[in-house]
């Protein structure tokens, strides 16, 4: 994702529009798409699907601030998520995510000044016999993580920018 | 490849792909070569075996020799000695609780117990390749519905009793009746695989280990309705699924099992993920089809309901991933063999994922009617670090708990529902004492709160007005007026609310209210958290077993602690914020919360 001012590359977005628009109710199959490439859905990212899609886009807006998955504001490079489902609740995920956010010095659904951290909380990540859990941009996976190991979890990640 | 004498199973389960069972793998493969054995000896990557705190895990078959807990550098130890010398190696083998050293996988209790219906192929094949789904009668019943007409298929369901496994136990024989007695050329077949509840892992493990079982199902649904078209609307969460359903879908495509006139019956079916973007009320019914629209999931008052009026408004058969992992056993073993299983009213087997304060947590498949004291001590090994079971919650943010006295229910639709709560997918969460029921009754209202869609007032406004009260009493403000409002608001909004969602959404608070009384009234009058998990009434004191090395003064986020080194340390209460830091660095246990 861009963030200056110079123009986005909208062909990849052009090449979804075109595979799927003739497809019934796609268009939520193609949000995912273009958030996966672009990091966010822009204004002008939403614009371009309901032309493409023939959708209204007060339809294609009114979709994508329904879901949890969709955003528009670009995320942070590591987007640490701490599952809050039951298992991980009953093994002190709150904890966690009150860890997190102070270690980081933003709330759940911010983005550290750096770039580098967003910090999520999600429902259930389906991994409950590992309670509590933690995953980083989907990827890495740490496990009946306590309090303690927040500090080493976040800086691994910084050393691998540093 | 003469010579295959080995087969080692690799659980590739979620859990122990967390465990880190890729590189357990990879050691493996690279053993085998190293000692030129790699070709006398298979190795698989299965779905998900269920012992997940076990994980990494290895199966050596024909015996079914059960490694446990593997690390990549124990691999090469267990090559050379069972692989060559044919030695079991004992020291990574599963130990019961009495100590005993247990070689098999069937000879252990957590296994030993289970009945496996729907995950009957679950951590025996390699989930990405058909042909071993194939050689376990895969795609047969598909070929045994062509040879029946369509209506004794619909019958066949019916007479075997099976209730709706996503929660709520409807007759999954009446539904597709419905939508084929609904005249129409065009009509759907839907897998729902939102599998929203928090807490369940069921229908994950079923999609990662063995996703063809669901697409059968589906495709013998279609055959029977008269649809040509199914949809599995999965939850963006498993991507893993999403990768295994579509892998799957393309293998079938290809081997003709889906497509254009399947197996030579003329019949035409084909099957497409759509994938969820994090809504819980997608996991509702009428919710999940505005979903797969691409419209939002906003759910819409039944009737007419989804089996005569349903994805772009066609009649739609409508079941969730554990339903239609039944459908092939029916089938193929008939309904009498299916309902010799479980109990009359609720025959078959029930999936459970068995999660908090457990030994044994995982995945497991019992008969329908089994006690909660088998599943929690039997199967599950108890409560964890010797604690005391409290109560069992089941059925999500729509269910409710089951404290100790009712611990030998045997487990139904109906037997739940007797107590207050419901069986939901499957999750079944074990609480110790450590767990605060007024704490657990508002963190399933706040996910209500977050969750609930917001079309309709009752729901919207009724479960933010129920944990602002929540909130009050764990934050040391109850009155015992609020006790009465809670009730009145869960009635209020069980009866008015639209959808699922909000109908059920009070139940956690009737369940705890009915079962832990004693303690909100705790919390209202004595303003004391017994579990000591609401912070506003607790406090943490440092008691004379501290030294005075300093590490809790440095820890502490807000300079609460004061003291010299060697000295006794006091914590200041009026800066004390709670966070607990203290108490998990100290290194004496010298600090005592109360």
């Amino acid at each position: 994702m861009c963030s200056c001012n110079c123009k986005t590359d909208y062909s990849y977005l052009d090449k979804i529009i075109e595979e799927n628009k003739s497809r019934e109710g796609i268009l939520i199959n193609v949000l995912h798409a273009a958030q996966t490439h672009y990091g966010a859905l822009t204004p002008d990212i939403q614009k371009k699907i309901a032309d493409g899609l023939s959708i209204p886009l007060s339809v294609v807006y009114g979709t994508v601030t329904f879901y949890h998955f969709f955003t528009m504001i670009p995320k942070g490079k590591y987007v640490i998520k701490i599952c809050t489902g039951t298992a991980c609740y009953v093994r002190g995920a709150n904890r966690l995510v009150e860890s997190f956010a102070e270690k980081l010095g933003v709330e759940v659904g911010g983005t550290t000044p750096d770039g580098l951290f967003s910090l999520e909380t999600v429902r259930c990540v389906g991994a409950c016999s590992l309670a509590p859990v933690v995953t980083v941009n989907d990827i890495d996976i740490f496990k009946r993580v306590t309090t303690k190991e927040v500090d080493g979890i976040i800086a691994g990640y910084r050393k691998k920018e540093a | 490849m003469a010579g295959i004498r080995l087969h080692v199973l690799v659980c590739a389960g979620a859990g122990c792909i967390s465990s880190g069972c890729v590189k357990v793998k990879d050691a493996l493969v690279e053993s085998l070569n190293k000692h030129n054995v790699a070709g006398e000896v298979k190795v698989l990557e299965t779905g998900c075996m269920g012992s997940c705190e076990l994980g990494p895990i290895m199966v050596f078959y024909p015996e079914g020799v059960f490694y446990k807990k593997l690390k990549p550098e124990n691999v090469d130890e267990i090559v050379r000695e069972h692989v060559i010398k044919g030695r079991v190696v004992e020291k990574y083998l599963y130990k019961s609780p009495d100590e005993k050293i247990i070689q098999k996988i069937n000879e252990i209790e957590f296994f030993k117990r289970q009945k496996k219906v729907v995950l009957r192929n679950c951590g025996f094949i390699d989930p990405v390749k058909i042909e071993e789904y194939l050689a376990r009668d895969g795609y047969e019943a598909l070929a045994k519905a062509f040879s029946m007409e369509r209506r004794s298929v619909v019958e066949e369901i019916k007479k075997s009793g099976l209730r709706g496994r996503g929660g709520g136990g409807f007759s999954t024989g009446m539904k597709w009746q419905f939508t084929a007695d609904t005249p129409g050329d065009v009509k759907y077949i839907v897998c729902n695989a939102d599998e929203g509840d928090p807490g369940a892992f069921m229908d994950r493990s079923v999609l990662e280990g063995d996703p063809h079982i669901v697409i059968e199902g589906m495709a013998i649904a279609g055959y029977a309705v008269g649809a040509t078209q199914g949809f599995v609307y999965c939850r963006a969460e498993y991507p893993l699924a999403i990768e295994r359903l579509n892998n799957a879908i393309e293998q079938a495509k290809k081997y003709g099992l889906l497509g254009k006139n399947i197996l030579g019956s003329g019949f035409d079916f084909d099957v497409e993920v759509r994938i969820g973007a994090g809504a819980f009320v997608c996991g509702e019914e009428t919710a999940l089809l505005h979903s797969i629209e691409g419209k939002r999931g906003e759910p819409r008052p039944r009737p007419p309901y989804p089996a005569t009026r349903g994805l772009f408004n066609k009649p739609t058969v409508i079941n969730n991933v554990e339903t239609w992992a039944n459908i092939t056993y029916i089938i193929l073993k008939g309904a009498d063999e299916f309902k010799k299983i479980g109990t009359e009213k609720n025959p078959g087997t029930k999936v459970f994922a068995l999660a908090g304060d457990i030994v044994n947590a995982g995945l497991v498949e019992v008969p329908m009617g089994t006690t909660l004291r088998e599943i929690v001590f039997d199967i599950g090994g108890g409560i964890l670090d010797g604690g005391k079971f409290k109560a069992a919650q089941t059925g999500g943010p729509s269910g409710g708990c089951i404290p100790a006295e009712h611990l030998d229910i045997k487990i139904d639709f109906d037997s739940l529902k007797t107590l207050g709560t419901m069986m939901g997918s499957g999750g079944l969460i074990v609480m110790s004492e450590k767990t605060c029921m007024v704490d657990l009754a508002k963190f399933f209202m706040q996910f209500c709160v977050d969750e609930s869609c917001g079309k309709c007032a009752p729901c919207r406004i009724g479960t933010k007005r129920t944990y602002e009260i929540l909130d009050l009493i764990t934050t040391g403000k109850g009155e015992m007026k609020h006790i009465d409002e809670l009730t009145e608001l869960a009635k209020n909004i069980g009866e008015a609310s639209l959808c699922g969602l909000g109908q059920t959404a009070p139940n956690p608070v009737l369940s705890t209210l009915r079962y832990f009384k004693d303690e909100y009234i705790e919390h209202i009058k004595e303003k004391k958290c017994r579990a000591k998990v609401c912070k506003a009434l607790i406090r943490y004191d440092i008691t004379d077993r501290c030294v005075g090395c300093g590490v809790c003064k440095k820890a502490c986020p807000v300079d609460a602690i004061e003291g010299e080194r060697k000295q006794l340390h006091v914590i200041d209460q009026d800066k004390c914020i709670k966070c607990g830091m203290c108490y998990e660095k100290c290194p004496f246990n010298a600090i005592e919360v109360k």
